[in-house]
């Protein structure tokens, strides 16, 4: 959740890896085969994509991100910014490739290291190798088209898409954090998202300057590799509908917490839970939380409009 | 300096390295699924569990040190459950003020509280017991016998064999920018040096803007560099694989009764 060496692991710093029991039986399991649909699709596509070379080149790259997230660089009072690399993986890679590597990274930092848990990887192969990768490939597909063959679309596109992917991929892990009752739907999604929104700025700053590095000394690896030829309509479409289910969802779910508390009594996710959720803590009782959510909504609702409004452009470049 | 002392194995010829992995794995995935099972507040079921995992560690030769410092690892994350304590209903315990508001912590969300952060530790112990006793190429193997695609295992296993070699370049990189640029600070107790204030985020080097932005850069580099090495490493792995007659399918040797 935070990074901090206080609280971190040296090697694979924690970033949104949920532990088990954080996450009820049912969200764990309903996360379990939507993660295992997604990745069996993405093993057939990326398959064809690569053919033979899939298997080293793929094992030897999500050993790369593994290593990859070590470096970091210091930003003040011993807090520092590194990596997660979902977005870089989904430029450099394509996105069903870059699912793969990062289902990988995250499987082996749950086996090896026990950085997030088993019964909740599926939740946690979706929250980064998908919605992170995706809505990453996404943001980035759109910018590059709008900028045409001006560089300036790949690093405007891969900072956007680095930040978006690490707040984005946090709201769905506070979604399932809510959903499982572990945390209050009015609390979690300000709090994770406001963090990530910080987190994800230096994600922004290390994938610009690996982006500035490839373009000076592999400017083919960015303008004409695999990942930039081969048309996924599926998966732009996708991650740019889970970019605005996200960001929509959060701040209702913030405001209006009884839907969400609906949802999960529902399912039985509440267990013995009776009456109004809330009404031990009115909205006013913490000062500092209502600016976050209000910060929250403005933040998502504008994300959502720019997305929607450069995608509205786009298209309409392509029909003219 | 190597990272080879992160991987959790630890080696031995106890009962519980030698059970076969695929017994293992789904014994530990067994643990934390009924782990997660139990209602909240079941006190007994939590030390009859704690027990199991302790039993097992002794069982395996383990340092119970090991084990316990090593399960601390999760317990950061316990701060996304916290505000359950106050927001659980139930008959008050204690009431906070806070200014003109109050705070009150009841008896349900305390015993919620709990329950979310001692299940959460035993599912740690159990999958810490696990990579501790199996050597990673066996629960592989075990993977395999799960069911889980031979492709997606077979990209784990590569990724494991290499893990720590581009783990030990990334600590060169680290290193080699440690040797050209000084460090910051790293926290506020730390003495700034030349008697000047504690840096601000972006006056790293000197006083000028734009530090913070140098400095993500030079991290953005290395990861660059990282990434380069690795794919043309990864390119050799493929032209070494296909000159030694790799056609796309993945062969191992399951030597291990499944």
């Amino acid at each position: 959740m935070l990074n901090s060496p206080l609280w971190g692991n040296p090697v694979s710093p924690a970033q949104m890896h949920i532990p088990d029991g954080f996450l009820s039986l049912a969200v764990s399991l309903v996360f379990w085969v939507i993660a295992a649909v997604l990745v069996g699709m993405a093993l057939r596509r990326s398959g064809r994509e690569l053919g033979e070379r899939q298997v080293p080149i793929m094992g030897v790259l999500a050993a790369c991100i593994f290593a990859g997230q070590m470096l970091n660089f210091s930003v003040a009072g011993g807090t520092s910014g590194h990596l997660l690399g979902a977005a870089l993986a989904a430029i450099l890679l394509g996105p069903w490739a870059a699912t793969i590597v990062l289902t990988a990274v995250v499987s082996l930092q749950a086996l090896l290291f026990q950085d997030g848990g088993l019964l909740v990887m599926g939740a946690n192969i979706f929250n980064m190798a998908v919605v992170g990768v995706w809505v990453a490939y996404a943001v980035y597909q759109t910018v590059r088209r709008l900028a045409g063959q001006q560089a300036w679309g790949i690093f405007l596109g891969g900072a956007v898409a680095a930040w978006l992917s690490i707040v984005i991929a946090s709201l769905s892990c506070a979604l399932q954090l809510a959903l499982s009752g572990t945390s209050p739907a009015n609390v979690v999604f300000p709090a994770m998202g406001g963090i990530h929104m910080l987190i994800g700025l230096g994600e922004a700053l290390i994938t610009l300057g690996t982006l500035a590095f490839l373009y000076a000394a592999r400017r083919d690896l960015l303008t004409a590799g695999a990942a930039q030829t081969t048309s996924n309509r599926a998966v732009w479409l996708g991650g740019l509908a889970l970019a605005l289910l996200l960001a929509i969802l959060s701040p209702l779910a913030s405001t209006h917490p009884d839907g969400l508390e609906w949802v999960a009594e529902q399912q039985g996710f509440l267990g013995k839970a009776q009456g109004p959720f809330f009404e031990l803590i009115p909205d006013y009782i913490f000062p500092g939380i209502p600016n976050e959510a209000l910060a929250t909504i403005a933040a998502g609702i504008v994300g959502a409009l720019l997305i929607l409004g450069v995608t509205l452009v786009v298209q309409r470049r392509r029909v003219s | 300096m190597h990272i080879h002392f992160v991987d959790p194995y630890q080696t031995g010829q106890s009962p519980v390295h030698r059970l076969n992995p695929r017994a293992k794995l789904v014994l530990a995935l067994g643990f934390i699924l009924v782990t997660a099972a139990m209602p909240l507040g079941a006190w007994p079921v939590y030390v009859l569990l704690f027990s199991l995992t302790i039993a097992t560690a002794v069982l395996a030769e383990l340092r119970l040190g090991f084990l316990l410092r090593r399960s601390a690892l999760a317990l950061p994350f316990v701060l996304a459950a916290v505000t359950v304590i106050f927001t659980t209903p139930g008959t008050a315990w204690l009431k906070l003020p806070l200014g003109s508001w109050a705070i009150s912590v009841t008896g349900a969300g305390v015993v919620r509280f709990l329950s979310i952060a001692i299940k959460s530790w035993l599912s740690v112990q159990a999958a810490i017991l696990l990579a501790a006793t199996t050597p990673f190429p066996d629960l592989l193997v075990a993977m395999r016998a799960v069911k889980i695609p031979r492709l997606l295992v077979a990209i784990f296993g590569l990724m494991w064999r290499y893990l720590f070699v581009l783990a030990d370049e990334a600590l060169r990189l680290l290193r080699a920018r440690e040797a050209r640029s000084a460090k910051l600070p790293t926290s506020p107790l730390t003495p700034p040096p030349q008697g000047r204030g504690m840096p601000l985020p972006w006056q790293g080097r000197g006083w000028g803007l734009g530090s913070l932005l140098w400095r993500g850069q030079v991290a953005g580099g290395m990861v660059g560099n990282l990434f380069l090495r690795s794919l043309e490493r990864g390119e050799r792995i493929y032209a070494a694989m296909a000159a030694r007659g790799y056609d796309g399918e993945v062969r191992t040797l399951d030597t291990l009764q499944t």
